[in-house]
């Protein structure tokens, strides 16, 4: 069905809450070790579309497959398996607030693995390290800043070697400094870790920095008004939403 | 097909092949790190791996934080390329967090650390009981900033909303207190005495008791949790800096609504105890309603009956400070919510109890 080079792929999806259509008849696909975009203004319904690619949200209609395996209407334990290789990092961070750093982190490898204690220690003191939080471990969420927040998330998010990742508006709040530190360390990830990255953003950029693939979820016609690499389509845009919403709101 | 290391002249090599995937040997790191004691030098070759994840990457990082830590040379070149990115990676970012460790002193500062945590606790419950007194004298005065539809909510909430459970419990209990002072009575034959009992008990404390303790589970609690999200929600922080005093918007109306229903809830729970113990006598001990009801208005006493509902009014402004006072001062994450919820039931009903018996005890010193 799906190439082997093709890690997701959505066709004719729908997003919708009842009666309230956002988005018909999704069709893309994300190649593996792609950093992939999905663009579009507040509330048209891109937080919901990976609330579905995650399996947060039931599939009302249209297909998901993920590395060619169905993914919508699989078995819980099926999707559980799957979504063991996705790490997902919120836009808040969601970290749990009762727990340290190193337990935040430590806590999927414990979950899903049978590591020695020793070596899920080393595991957390790498990924922290990683994400430039080296000697944070016993820090409570409730005492570091918002973009540390945001980076002890993906540090939790990397704990199990994702093979995909996602990203809920990763730069949210953040400063330029912090938010272009952001972008390099998914960069880094990408490049060595090979890891499919899909991140929704507004924040231009980001999405022209380290963009591969992208799609525009349009508002006005509830579908994929856009499709390519983001350098490309502020180059050749493809309607006037597109180019609206990439060259910043000027007319 | 392993990891391997070897010792040659102060070079300790690090010959990593075939698939590490999940690399988890402690003993041989532990080995590792010994050799890396005795070494001047740290070269990894990886020309022959062919698959790792994160379980090599983190133990290679150890090493290399262990052999800088010695200034012991470090080789990686030999490691494949995007192996060596991420450990790069995991290198540059050097920041030390400002200490959050210092001098441990055990017991002792433990005991000093509760210390001034209670000094702070009654400093602010001070500041709290002060604000809220000005807030009361700035709504007598009409000068406080109260949102009517809070007020009305509130009072729903604690009024007509809990009479339910209230005549439930309450019910109950005058049941319970029938049976049981039934068995002792009926040695005497003075199972009459029952609906005096039943009457006397309600109105002058268990009414009131049982309505607070009810009251304290379901609102007070409601309260501190209510308000402990706002405080998470930085809500809280969004009054202060829009200049509305919080005791007026969020305080307030709570503590008025209680002050207000508590009495009536007081006094609705006596009806229902005394029914409940009707109920027994009528069923089991062959009273005749007429009968109870005689006993029970003989025995009622005005005096019993107001005492009751002023213990009721005075446990409504207990329980809406204490849900409040720890709302307000709840912290910043779920688990607080959670703590200040449990603090202002424990609390209101602990300080419910010391109030009672010290008013108790001047009453009984007034001879009322
Ligand atoms: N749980 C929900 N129930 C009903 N409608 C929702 C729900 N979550 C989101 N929506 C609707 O979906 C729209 C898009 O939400 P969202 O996917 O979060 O947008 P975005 O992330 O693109 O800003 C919102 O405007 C809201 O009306
Ligand atoms: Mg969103």
């Amino acid at each position: 069905m799906t190439e082997d080079s093709v890690k997701i792929k959505a066709e004719g999806l729908n997003i919708a809450y009842g009666s309230n259509v956002l988005m018909q008849n999704l069709n893309f696909e994300i190649k593996k070790g792609d950093i992939f975009i999905i663009m579009g203004g507040s509330g048209c319904g891109k937080s919901s579309l990976l609330r579905l690619l995650t399996g947060l949200k039931s599939v009302d209609e249209g297909k998901i497959w993920i590395d060619g395996v169905r993914f919508d209407n699989a078995e819980p334990a099926q999707k559980k398996k799957i979504m063991q290789n996705c790490g997902i990092l919120y836009q808040s961070g969601a970290l749990f607030s009762s727990m340290t750093l190193a337990e935040n982190v430590a806590m999927p490898l414990q979950q899903y693995t049978n590591y020695s204690d020793d070596l899920i220690k080393d595991l957390v003191a790498f990924k922290l390290a990683l994400v430039g939080l080296k000697g944070y471990e016993d820090f409570y969420p409730a005492e570091i800043s918002g973009g540390m927040k945001k980076r002890a998330g993906l540090a939790r998010a990397l704990a199990l070697d994702p093979d995909i990742l996602y990203f809920d508006e990763p730069s949210a709040g953040l400063d330029p400094v912090s938010s272009k530190l952001l972008d390099d360390l998914i960069l880094e990830i990408n490049k060595s870790l090979g890891t499919t990255i899909v991140i929704i953003t507004h924040e231009l950029s980001s999405i022209f920095a380290i963009g591969k693939d992208s799609i525009f979820l349009d508002a006005e016609t509830k579908t994929i008004s856009a499709y390519g690499n983001p350098k490309e389509l502020l180059k050749n845009p493809p309607n006037k939403n597109v180019l609206h919403f990439l060259s910043g709101g000027k007319k | 097909m392993a990891l391997d290391f070897l010792l040659t002249q102060k070079v300790l090599t690090i010959t990593a092949d075939g698939d590490l995937r999940d690399y988890d040997n402690q003993e041989q790191l532990n080995a590792l790190y010994q050799n890396l004691e005795k070494s001047h030098k740290v070269c990894f070759d990886g020309k022959s791996l062919q698959r790792w994840n994160s379980c090599l990457a983190a133990a290679f990082y150890q090493i290399i934080l262990r052999a800088k830590a010695k200034n012991i040379e470090v080789d990686t070149t030999e490691l494949p390329n995007d192996l060596q990115n991420l450990i790069t990676l995991a290198l540059t970012v050097d920041r030390k967090p400002k200490g959050k460790e210092g001098k441990n002193w055990g017991f002792l500062e433990d005991l000093g650390d509760s210390g001034l945590r209670m000094l702070e606790g009654i400093k602010k419950s001070w500041a709290f009981l002060g604000d809220t007194i000005k807030s009361l004298g700035r709504f007598f005065t009409g000068r406080a900033v109260l949102r009517r539809v809070d007020f009305e909510f509130a009072l729903a909430d604690c009024g007509y909303k809990a009479i339910g459970i209230v005549s439930l419990v309450s019910f109950m209990v005058g049941l319970i207190l029938a049976f049981v002072g039934a068995l002792q009575l009926k040695m005497f034959g003075a199972q009459i005495y029952i609906a005096s009992l039943v009457a006397i008990g309600m109105t002058r404390i268990m009414g009131a008791i049982m309505a607070g303790i009810i009251m304290a589970g379901r609102t007070g609690a409601s309260y501190a949790a209510t308000i402990g999200t706002m405080q998470v929600n930085e809500e809280v922080d969004a009054l202060k800096t829009l200049g509305l005093p919080v005791t007026d918007f969020l305080v307030l109306p709570r503590l008025l609504s209680l002050i207000i229903t508590m009495p009536f809830l007081t006094m609705w729970a006596d009806i229902m105890g005394m029914i409940g113990g009707a109920t027994v006598a009528i069923l089991m001990l062959d009273i005749s309603a007429p009968q109870y009801w005689v006993y029970s208005i003989k025995a009622f006493e005005l005096t019993n009956f107001l005492v009751g509902v002023f213990h009721g009014f005075m446990y409504g402004i207990i329980i809406s400070c204490c849900g409040c006072y720890y709302g307000v001062n709840c912290g910043r994450n779920a688990d607080s919510v959670g703590w200040a919820t449990t603090k202002a039931v424990v609390s209101s009903i602990v300080i419910m109890i010391v109030a009672t018996g010290i008013l108790t005890s001047i009453l009984e010193a007034l001879g009322i």
